[in-house]
């Protein structure tokens, strides 16, 4: 069953949108939140893991002190206070994934609160996002459906649960309610996790791989009518796991929030879960403030103290933030504000960086990331950097269109070969036979058929004409598959007419 | 291996620990020898329908080797012989709640029938480090919810002064064992009194340290606040002596005081309690405490008073709501600690009988049958206790209370250097006496809760038998958070004081156990299966 939605126009043309987000992230801790064993991605299931990640009878919980350190400078980059004191409490629920049957989180004592971030949209406008408070908790197994249908819990014959995630620390950002987006509150959306991604990133706390789950976003949204003051019942759509999901997901979420509304209908307070394929959501489980997790203070956990001293000295160590970074980055770069801004809305700004820091001129990188391969991550709907392309395999290409050896059109398919894993570049152009024809022999033949095939043309050019020039340098391409140098096409023609520009 | 005769052997299981770890040392006796008697003696008077009953799990062949190999490196002597622990070669038992390698662990519940930990509690590696020959798991009441080790599912313990009688609880296994003369020493847990009230009950010694002194990683958690482990003895000094091993910071447990330990040993050596203010708890005695309980108690005071101690009284006004506190707090923790015995990595999984096959309904089975019936006694009023709406009233009160019981302590303890007080208001009662009446069961805590509620550490020590039922009265002395030393120091003189008064331990004016043991009585003890629930 689809739910039915409103143009988006429409919806704002009546409703004033009203977001939330928590974004969970992923720290980068050698070892869990409260065990000793290896925080890693990607292992053989239930390897990472020991008697206290298993909940086995006895165990107690240690908290990792550098957690403790990632999540306070996570607090200092969000602008937030960071708690003297904080404690751990326990969550209560009984699901296969929480090996304890409680999961072990920060409740009413974050380690940091009260804090807010600056989003620069792409028209150059600064929006403030609050942010109500991030603090630590431990993740959860990882459930695997089997049987059944689609993976869902539902309908499985049985299910497999691997523990290597379980007590992976996180630390969760919380902003309070964002108002006054109105129109721009998907694109709000997509900046204001990208720009955490970021500052994680940026912190080195967080591997911040989005299509890992080490950023992941459930986002709040309600409407209410223009010129109302109480909220509207909001939805949270969990699983948004990619920048551009969260900006769709906003979007649709706010386009079926405004039909429900059209309709008469209450909007439920629900879990939506987020569906990259269709991109819709669909209804998870009811939710309501009622849920009675029966939180209470972890006894076997001392509260966290953060000294002053402390705190400063963690202060200290943190990195320049990404808005001061990319105003440095930008002026480095030579970019004017218009190139700079394309550059991060795209966001291939980490990948132009990486490219240069390669080898490449800041132009080249820009003219290939921008030129080339935003428009291919657009077709193949993905984000730039997840193309996979290597800085290495721009620098390459780079030098070999400079060298003259291969012209930009080649280049580009050489690029598309990369990308279907053909080999290197060098490795390509040996196989397809790509060569800019430099021999002007072959060039010269081309040409006099070309000016004998075009005469009025060639006329044209000899009175002085030279724009025309175009009509007979394309003929010669055809001729030559493309494979001629343009420029040196040109010059011969213009010498064979004996016009000099 | 020489056999030692009936007498020597009988002269091994009577010995303390520390008349144990002399003769080792000075090579007159070896530790294979001492760990036999001890196995032989389980093995005469633990089982059968009669017996005590003080074991759940009997690790003969481990114990021994332990034991052969503390005899090897003494015989080979030299530097590896010089760095042998005082105790090495001296057995113990461990409460079942407390995870070993190699051995079963219970909990006294079926829910964990059959579980091995892949992994040793942090006192357990100090036990090996120590090279102290573990005979074995002691019963208790499932997940130490009882004050009467009759809430085992594995069957009740006996006390070895009358096997009719309940040992105490939860840690009935481990006093009625050191009781018994199976092990001159054990391991217990106490959180709420599962140390000291069995050992009243036994005639036995038993501590419990300042909370966070002993590492509690790997004793399965009923109440992570309130959690104990400690040691279990014949001797004051056996107790110091296990303390020291056992004792000090662990990185593993979050709650372990960084402290380093003090000389416990040496405490317990001091002889004297000169210009020592002892404080009687009012309202820790008279009305509620058997006669016999009293005079007992009454005694100890004299003797401390003609030893040179000061004796003055002290008023905790706020104990009064210590039992009450103590039922919020202990069972909400445990209702959240005993979540992940559910059927899903380890333990006990029980498929309910029809269709749907949930996650939800194989947790529900599982626990249904797993658990007895004090523990979903306590998980449901733990978990009412926790729930939205009346956490306030239940568990936020229930914290102010702890909060003004610990405020009662610091005002005692500006008055007096050890508070005293009956351990428990009676002697041992009768096996299923109050099995049905769960709040007459939880009122035999009532002089050991505050302990636990404030941190503060307690010991009880046999304090002589009661006129009217010539049962073992405990005389409990309790000492500010980080001072346990005076409770070994006070201890120890009034135990020497009481003895030169019976003229011997305590335990000697205890009946003849193998007797009483093979002796088949009429009257079968009432069986516990249908109180714990389960089908199977």
């Amino acid at each position: 069953m689809t739910d039915a939605i409103l143009s988006f126009e429409e919806a704002m043309a009546k409703y004033d949108p009203v977001l939330g987000f928590e974004v969970h992230v992923e720290l980068n801790t050698k070892t869990k939140m409260f065990s000793s064993a290896p925080n890693v991605f990607g292992d053989e299931p239930n390897t990472n893991v020991n008697e206290v990640d298993l909940g086995l009878p006895g165990v107690l919980p240690v908290v990792n002190k550098t957690a403790i350190e990632s999540s306070i400078k996570i607090g200092l980059a969000l602008n937030c206070k960071i708690a003297e004191t904080c404690r751990f409490a326990r969550k209560n629920y009984f699901y296969p994934d929480t090996p304890k049957n409680f999961q072990t989180s920060q409740y009413d004592e974050p380690i940091a609160y009260d804090g807010y971030l600056d989003i620069e949209l792409s028209d150059g406008t600064v929006f403030r996002v609050e942010i109500e408070r991030a603090h630590m908790e431990e993740d959860a197994g990882k459930l695997t459906h089997m049987g059944g249908s689609a993976g869902r819990i539902q309908g499985a014959d049985y299910s497999l649960v691997d523990y290597n995630r379980s007590g992976v620390p996180l630390v969760e950002i919380v902003t309070k309610p964002i108002e006054g987006a109105g129109s721009r509150a998907p694109e709000l959306a997509k900046a204001y996790v990208a720009a955490v991604r970021e500052i994680v990133k940026n912190l080195g706390v967080s591997d911040a791989k989005m299509e890992r789950g080490n950023v992941r976003c459930d986002a709040n949204v309600s409407l209410r009518p223009h010129g109302r003051e109480r909220f509207g019942i909001r939805s949270e759509t969990k699983n948004v796991n990619s920048l551009r999901a969260v900006e769709h997901a906003v979007r649709y979420e706010i386009q079926r929030h405004a039909a429900v509304l059209d309709s008469g209908e209450p909007v439920v307070q629900e879990t939506r879960h987020w569906h990259e394929d269709t991109r819709t959501t669909t209804s998870g489980r009811p939710k309501s403030d009622a849920d009675d997790y029966r939180y209470f203070p972890e006894p076997d956990l001392v509260p966290v103290v953060a000294s002053r001293e402390w705190v400063e000295e963690l202060r200290a160590t943190l990195p320049e933030p990404p808005a001061e970074r990319r105003k440095r980055l930008q002026a480095d770069w030579g970019y004017s504000d218009l190139e700079f801004r394309d550059v991060v809305n795209a966001g291939v700004m980490d990948e132009i960086e990486e490219t240069i820091a390669a080898g490449a001129s800041s132009t080249v990188a820009r003219k290939w990331w921008m030129g080339e391969i935003v428009g291919r991550a657009k077709a193949a709907d993905v984000d730039p950097g997840q193309l996979g392309v290597k800085p290495a395999t721009i620098v390459e290409l780079g030098k070999l269109v400079e060298a003259g050896s291969i012209n930009n059109k080649m280049a580009a398919e050489v690029l598309d070969a990369v990308l279907a894993g053909e080999g290197s570049p060098a490795e390509i152009i040996e196989k397809r036979g790509l060569a800019v024809v430099s021999d002007d022999g072959p060039l010269l033949e081309a040409i006099d058929a070309a000016l004998a095939a075009q005469p009025d043309v060639a006329d044209k050019i000899r009175g002085g004409k030279v724009q025309a020039i175009g009509a007979i340098v394309g003929g010669v391409m055809k001729a030559t598959r493309g494979q001629a140098d343009a420029g040196r096409v040109r010059e011969l023609i213009l010498e064979k007419l004996g016009v000099t520009v | 291996m020489t056999e030692l005769n009936t007498q020597d052997a009988a002269g091994l299981i009577r010995s303390s620990a520390a008349t144990l770890a002399g003769k080792l040392a000075a090579g007159e006796v070896s530790a294979v020898e001492v760990t036999q008697a001890h196995l032989d003696r389980i093995a005469a008077v633990d089982g059968g329908e009669r017996g005590v009953n003080a074991f759940l799990h009997v690790n003969t062949e481990e114990a021994l080797a332990v034991a052969a190999e503390v005899d090897s490196i003494r015989t080979a002597g030299g530097a590896e012989a010089e760095k042998l622990h005082a105790l090495a070669g001296v057995p113990i038992a461990v409460k079942d709640l407390i995870v070993t390698i190699g051995q079963p662990t219970t909990a006294g519940s079926k829910i964990l029938e059959g579980w091995h930990s892949p992994y040793d509690a942090t006192v357990v590696k100090r036990l090996r480090d120590a090279r102290m020959p573990i005979l074995g798991k002691t019963n208790l009441d499932e997940f130490a919810m009882g004050s009467s080790t009759e809430h085992s599912a594995y069957g009740p313990t006996r006390n070895p002064w009358d096997l009719d009688r309940i040992p105490g609880g939860s840690g009935g296994g481990s006093a009625a064992a050191v009781a018994a003369f199976e092990a001159p020493l054990a391991l217990g847990t106490d959180t709420g009194g599962s140390i000291r009230q069995p050992g009243a009950v036994t005639g036995t010694v038993g501590v419990k340290p300042t909370y966070g002194s002993v590492s509690r990683y790997g004793a399965i958690a009923m109440a992570s606040s309130l959690d104990q482990i400690g040691p279990v003895s014949r001797t004051v000094l056996d107790s110091a002596l296990l303390h020291q091993v056992i004792g000090g910071h662990d990185p593993r447990d979050s709650t372990s005081l960084p402290d380093p330990l003090a000389d416990l040993v040496a405490a317990a050596s001091i002889g004297n309690v000169e210009g020592l203010r002892i404080g009687i708890i009012k309202e820790l005695h008279g009305e509620g405490y058997q006669a016999g309980v009293e005079n007992r108690f009454n005694e100890s005071l004299e003797l401390l008073k003609g030893a040179g101690a000061e004796i003055v009284e002290v008023s905790c006004p706020n104990f009064q709501y210590a039992l009450g506190a103590y039922y919020l707090i202990m069972p909400s923790e445990a209702s959240s600690n005993l979540a992940k015995f559910d059927g899903v990595r380890f333990g006990l999984r029980v498929l309910p009988k029809d269709a749907p096959l949930t996650i939800e309904r194989v947790m529900g089975a599982t626990r249904a049958a797993g658990f007895g019936d004090e523990v979903k006694r306590r998980i449901i009023l733990g978990t009412y206790a926790l729930s939205a709406g009346y956490y306030d009233a239940y568990y936020g009160s229930a914290q102010k209370v702890r909060t003004l019981v610990q405020r009662d302590f610091e005002a005692a303890f500006a008055k007096a250097d050890v508070l005293i007080s009956p351990t428990a208001p009676t002697t041992a009662f009768k096996l299923g006496e109050k099995l049905d009446d769960p709040l007459a069961m939880y009122l035999n805590d009532v002089a050991t809760i505050p302990a636990n509620l404030a941190g503060v550490p307690g010991l009880s020590l046999p304090g002589g038998l009661a006129d009217e039922d010539g049962l073992p009265v405990g005389i409990q002395l309790l000492a500010p958070a980080r001072q346990d030393a005076r409770l070994y120091r006070v201890g120890a003189v009034l135990e020497s004081l009481l003895e030169a008064k019976w003229g011997g331990p305590l335990l000697d004016q205890a009946p003849s156990l193998v007797e009483l043991v093979e002796t088949k009585v009429v009257e079968p003890v009432e069986t516990l299966v249908e109180t714990h629930g389960g089908s199977h």
